[in-house]
């Protein structure tokens, strides 16, 4: 029986699709395809019943996004899951600066849950969604 | 066709001044030297995503307009502003950052660079207690330890490991590379063997993969260059180190206090520290020691989490510790290829790296109270100029929602978040390809960008928009003083 919700620590950093799709433009499809992503651990996958390509949904208590789960190859790496730098990760991210100016981008705790019948939005509909312009 | 030699590659910290261009009929059509991420910038300034004429936002929608009409329209706003932000800068040259620093000062405003969502705690900590530091021409020549702590340069900076650490070939440490190419194809090797068997045998398991390997470590002890990684989660530059060692996330302050007491040959009463066996921690203390030339490169897996300024600080303290065994320095792994530039400028205009504010005449330095995120979400500025850069993408949800509630002036190449939320959106030239300018390397190296390119006919430079405005704020001002 798969598990409905898993407790996890949320990374961000950069990925090389990441790096090579921001140079391409942060309009284009491949940017897109490198940070709507999350990176999870093969267990904890099979904890919550899904596979590489399922969306899921991932909320912290600074917001919520969807997007799409990609199994992590090089290590098991439980617990944690990883999500590129931009506009799906700034989403959940904490916005305590500690009073240095540095938000915590890195060790955020958050929840996973599968949501393979919710959409991963668009920059420009997650945009709208959030500011409205 | 020509080919133009020695370009500097305008992405990241590393500055690679090798690149081979290829130009065809007024267009690069050719990359050669550079990373995927070199080879993406340079071929991509043409694509559809570029800006190609200003915007200004009428009736909620981004309409064109000349260039004159978006300088007006963004004097106005700047010259109007009680509190407004002028933010980015990484991304351009020294002589653009130069102008923005003026500008600010004219408009009373705030000038960030973003470092402060990168290594300004870095900045704080080497104010604190110093940094001993070289450029990446003595790593290159001498390191024979190289340890990444919290980076990737495999993905953020690709170029890093071939160029000027572990698999150069310096004057006086050879490169293992040959090590590295047959390490890896060993591996490759070994995939292909276990697929195959799967595919004959489904019910055939592979045998279990040790995460750390067991004490005595082989590759720590080897001779020659090594080259160690320390991080929350397994990189990709982690599968080509001699050694990984994995960190709870959150955890690197506490191990590299462990570290410091053994080096100083105290003895620790635990078993593991920041999930860490003590006796790998040992063997690390012990290759740190033994090593004539070591260097640590850290990234923001330090500056990002739990502690922020406090790692580094205990990171350079560890460094200091070292350097009474043998020779150690320390680098911050910058992220864009001017953020270097950023900091400097400022700091010779200002006094200060980044987070200064010129709101009462003269600059004031207080991260925290004058760094742009917390001013966003104290929800203090009214009005935001931002230059090279992608706030949007990059701030916290709380920060960006006020910065686009307010009139926001956007100098940008390429459409990307923060100009689709822009009033007034300006395309500027890409420097260092349709642009002269000076940016300077991680190390603090100036380097002159090339112009290989002309730009689109009439679009203008970062530097020559940000003149332009500045100039357009002095007339509005002087004619406000007129009019009192």
């Amino acid at each position: 029986m798969a598990q409905q919700k898993l407790h996890v620590t949320l990374l961000t950093g950069r990925t090389i699709e990441q790096g090579v799709g921001k140079e391409r433009g942060k309009s284009s499809e491949e940017y897109f395809e490198a940070v709507s992503v999350c990176f999870m651990d093969a267990q904890d996958m099979k904890k919550l019943g899904i596979k590489s390509g399922t969306n899921v949904q991932v909320t912290t208590p600074y917001g919520s996004v969807v997007v799409k789960a990609v199994k992590y190859a090089r290590a098991p790496t439980s617990g944690l899951i990883y999500i590129p730098y931009g506009p799906w990760a700034n989403s959940v991210c904490s916005n305590k600066t500690s009073s240095i100016g540095m938000p915590s981008f890195k060790g955020t705790p958050a929840e996973v849950e599968p949501a393979p019948d919710k959409p991963v939005l668009s920059m420009e509909q997650l945009l709208k969604n959030q500011f409205g312009k | 066709m020509s080919v133009v030699k020695s370009v500097t590659c305008p992405v990241c910290g590393c500055l690679c001044d090798d690149i081979e261009l290829t130009v065809e009929n007024g267009e690069i059509v050719k990359v050669k030297k550079g990373c995927s991420m070199s080879e993406s910038k340079f071929l991509s300034y043409k694509s559809e995503h570029r800006i190609r004429t200003p915007l200004i936002r009428k009736d909620g929608q981004l309409v064109p307009a000349s260039y004159d009409e978006a300088i007006r329209k963004a004097a106005e706003i700047l010259a109007n502003a009680n509190y407004p932000l002028l933010y980015g800068w990484s991304s351009t040259s020294c002589e653009a950052q130069r102008v923005g620093i003026e500008l600010a000062e004219e408009i009373g405003g705030v000038v960030d660079n973003t470092s402060v969502v990168c290594h300004g705690p870095s900045l704080l900590s080497i104010q604190e207690v110093g940094i001993p530091t070289c450029t990446l021409g003595q790593i290159r020549h001498r390191a024979d330890l190289i340890i990444y702590w919290g980076c990737d340069p495999w993905s953020a900076h690709p170029r890093h490991v071939e160029r000027y650490t572990a698999f150069t070939e310096g004057r006086f440490e050879s490169s293992e590379w040959m090590d590295y190419v047959q390490r890896f194809k060993a591996a490759a090797g070994k995939k292909k063997i276990q697929s195959a068997i799967r595919i004959k045998s489904p019910k055939y398991k592979p045998p279990p993969v040790c995460e750390i390997p067991g004490a005595p470590l082989p590759a720590i002890a080897k001779g020659g260059r090594k080259m160690i990684v320390i991080d929350a989660r397994k990189t990709m530059t982690a599968t080509i180190a001699d050694y990984f060692i994995r960190v709870e996330p959150n955890k690197d302050y506490e191990v590299m206090q462990a570290l410091r007491a053994l080096i100083r040959d105290q003895e620790l009463d635990v078993d593991k520290v920041g999930g860490v066996p003590v006796e790998y921690l040992e063997e690390l203390a012990d290759a740190m020691i033994n090593c004539e030339f070591g260097v640590i490169f850290f990234g923001l897996g330090l500056t990002m989490s739990a502690g922020k300024m406090r790692n580094i600080e205990v990171a350079i303290s560890l460094i200091r510790d070292l350097n009474m065994r043998t020779k150690f320095v320390i680098m911050p792994m910058r992220g864009h290829f001017n953020v270097a530039g950023a900091n400097i400028v400022l700091t010779w205009q200002s006094g200060y790296p980044f987070a200064v504010d010129y709101s009462q005449g003269y600059p004031r330095y207080n991260p925290g109270e004058t760094s742009v995120p917390d001013i966003l979400l104290r929800k203090d500025s009214d009005a935001a100029l931002v230059v090279a850069s992608d706030p949007v993408a990059t701030f916290p949800k709380a920060a960006v929602e006020h910065l686009v509630k307010n009139p926001l002036i956007v100098i940008d190449p390429h459409m990307n978040a923060t100009a689709t939320m822009g009033d007034v959106v300006f395309p500027s030239a890409f420097v260092g390809i349709e642009a002269e300018g000076t940016a300077y390397r991680m190390d603090r190296v100036p380097l002159p960008l090339k112009k290989v390119v002309d730009p689109p006919e009439g679009i203008l430079t970062d530097e020559e928009i940000l003149k332009r405005i500045l100039e357009e704020v002095r007339i509005i001002k002087s004619q406000e003083k007129e009019v009192a």
